[in-house]
């Protein structure tokens, strides 16, 4: 890795890949919380960004976006710089990163998902009106449009932020803890998206912290703590012995072996 | 009320009710952004800038004074910007600092240079001079539609109407980025919105509407219009675009209210002393604030802890 990544840049041009990092290094301070991580996102493939709280997960993917600015490292998507291919990407971020009682309505918060369609100053259309609510009923929050956003409850705003993803009309999704303090039901309504976004042929790349359902969901996982531990198919990448690198001795032997995973390991 | 009016009410009321929307429109977006304090911020930091370019200038002119505050405010915008990106350090703090080291940088020069001459008012900075703005040239409401008499009016009715309609203007062209960059930075970034480029645009336009009106009325009520209209309409709707609006009417009925009560009120009540119209102004933008806290339909909303 050079330090400004332009050795990367010549590397990843392949235009069927959804979304490769190279060398991505972020810090805040003096130390990095992202460290030279490599990762790559195959088409339709669903990946789990797995790690300890301030393992670098969010500023992995905010970095990949450009939303914090990154020491070094590139990204290119579907084989272009991210400038060019930001009409493919939508990205939710954590709920818990805006503030809830801005004045909008539910259907507002969609209709941002359009901007790109809209630019500065077009009016949205019938069509795209029932674009939005679409969007709305495929995460069941149709009833809810006119709501204002401060009075939803969690797993509520959550859809919401998902619905606005959907009318973005993506080939690439990248989440921050879409399952972050929602209930069962919930869990069940988003999933059961994100499934039928990969059958679209969408690529899908979370960050996720319920280690139990990891296998149920992602087919791919991306093991992370400042460093990238490991990444692959989830039933040769995410185990014990992977999971031990990633978490140190903070989770307990007895949580991993509740897994259930076989112990063989990378 | 007839040519009495027009000549000395009609043009102070018109400045007051324009720089009161000047700052009212830009303040609701600070206000989401938390960042209101930036109204203060560059009143106080204006000063620096008049010293300056009058000590450049040796004028007190109205354009050296203006550019000067205008440099001044961009100045602060900079390194409130810089502050808080080599430092780390919070937004409110970072403005704290930008705002008292160039108000004191301005109370020193002013004090090591030759300025005794000079009349630097601080009642006349704090509050204005509304009163002085009148049109002396009209005749009555027909002066309205007489060009010389119109030519006559006060340049500071002329400029702050380009000001008022310029930040009015770009509101409306970049309402949709605006909107989506204050509710949801990261997701605007990633959507392709420059928000670092707009979050600074919106500054430098508060800073042009602030150093207008400051010009014209004062600090007083630029301080008191980036947050009390802004404000109080947070608590009437929950709609962005509802929200601007009642702002420019909050904004546009204490201009015109506090300037009628502060000229013509206090002597209903049988009170006979001259008061302030930038006072007055800002006391009923106070009090409008007042009302919406307590009887706004959407008030129990606002200052509640947000959701997490
Ligand atoms: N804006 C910021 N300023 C300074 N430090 C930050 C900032 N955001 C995150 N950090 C730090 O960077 C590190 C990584 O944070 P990040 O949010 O990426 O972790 P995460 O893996 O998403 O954690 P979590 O599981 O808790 O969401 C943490 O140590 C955090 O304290
Ligand atoms: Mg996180």
């Amino acid at each position: 890795m050079t330090p400004d990544g332009s050795a990367a840049k010549v590397v990843e041009e392949d235009p069927g890949l959804p979304l490769a990092v190279r060398g991505m290094t972020v810090a805040y301070g003096e130390k990095p919380v992202v460290f030279s991580v490599d990762a790559r996102f195959p088409a339709q493939s669903m990946t789990a960004i797995i790690g300890p709280n301030g393992a670098g997960k969010s500023t992995l993917l905010k970095a990949t976006l450009g939303v914090v600015p990154s020491l070094s490292g590139s990204v290119s998507v579907y084989g272009q710089p991210i400038a060019k291919a930001r009409h493919r990407i939508a990205y939710v971020p954590q709920r818990a990163s805006v503030d809830w009682d801005f004045p909008a309505r539910v259907v507002d918060v969609v209709a941002m998902g359009l901007y790109r369609e809209l630019g500065l100053l077009g009016m949205v259309s019938r069509k795209q009106r029932a674009t939005l609510m679409h969007c709305l009923e495929r995460v069941n929050m149709a009833d809810f449009a006119g709501r204002q956003i401060g009075q939803l409850s969690g797993g509520q705003q959550q859809r919401v932020f998902l619905a606005r993803a959907l009318a973005q009309n993506a080939d690439l999704y990248l989440l921050d803890e879409p399952f972050a303090g929602v209930d069962a039901a919930t869990e069940r309504a988003i999933i059961d998206v994100l499934k039928g976004l990969k059958a679209e042929r969408r690529t899908i790349v979370s960050v996720h912290h319920d280690l139990s359902t990891v296998t149920d969901y992602f087919d791919r996982v991306l093991l992370l703590n400042i460093r990238k531990i490991a990444e692959g198919p989830t039933a040769t990448t995410f185990t014990a012995a992977n999971l031990q690198a990633t978490y140190g001795g903070r989770l307990a032997a007895t949580q991993i072996n509740d897994l259930g995973l076989a112990h063989a390991g990378a | 009320m007839g040519a009495d009016f027009v000549q000395l009410s009609l043009t102070p009321i018109l400045i007051g009710v324009l720089a009161a929307v000047a700052c009212a429109i830009p303040g609701n977006f600070l206000i989401l952004r938390r960042q209101a304090l930036i109204g203060d911020a560059i009143s106080h930091v204006v000063l620096p800038g008049i010293v300056l370019a009058f000590l450049v200038t040796g004028s007190l002119g109205t354009w050296p004074v203006l550019a000067g505050a205008a440099g001044a405010a961009v100045v602060a915008a900079l390194m409130i910007e810089a502050i808080k990106r080599l430092g780390r350090i919070e937004p409110g703090a970072a403005m704290g600092v930008t705002f008292t080291s160039l108000f004191a940088l301005g109370v020193l020069i002013l004090e090591q240079s030759d300025t005794s001459t000079v009349h630097l008012d601080v009642e006349h900075a704090l509050y204005g001079n509304l009163e002085s703005l009148i049109w002396l040239d009209a005749t009555g409401w027909e002066s309205l539609i007489d060009p010389t008499a119109l030519t006559l009016m006060p340049p500071e009715l002329i400029r702050m109407a380009a000001v008022t309609l310029l930040v009015g203007a770009l509101a409306a062209v970049f309402w949709r980025p605006l909107k989506i960059s204050t509710f949801d930075e990261g997701f605007a970034t990633a959507v392709g919105i420059p928000t670092r480029g707009l979050g600074f645009a919106l500054v430098i336009v508060s800073a042009l509407a602030a150093v207008a009106a400051f010009d014209a009325v004062g600090s007083i009520i630029v301080i008191a219009m980036f947050v009390c209209p802004p404000a109080a309409a947070r608590m009437m709707t929950d709609s962005l675009e509802r929200q601007v609006g009642w702002s420019i009417v909050f904004a546009a009925l204490s201009a015109f209210l506090g300037y009628v009560i502060a000229g013509y009120g206090l002597t209903w009540f049988g009170i006979r002393a001259a008061v302030s119209g930038a006072g007055m102004i800002a006391t009923v933008s106070g009090v409008i604030l007042a009302l919406a806290c307590l009887f706004g339909p959407h008030r129990s909303r606002i200052g509640a802890p947000s959701a997490s």
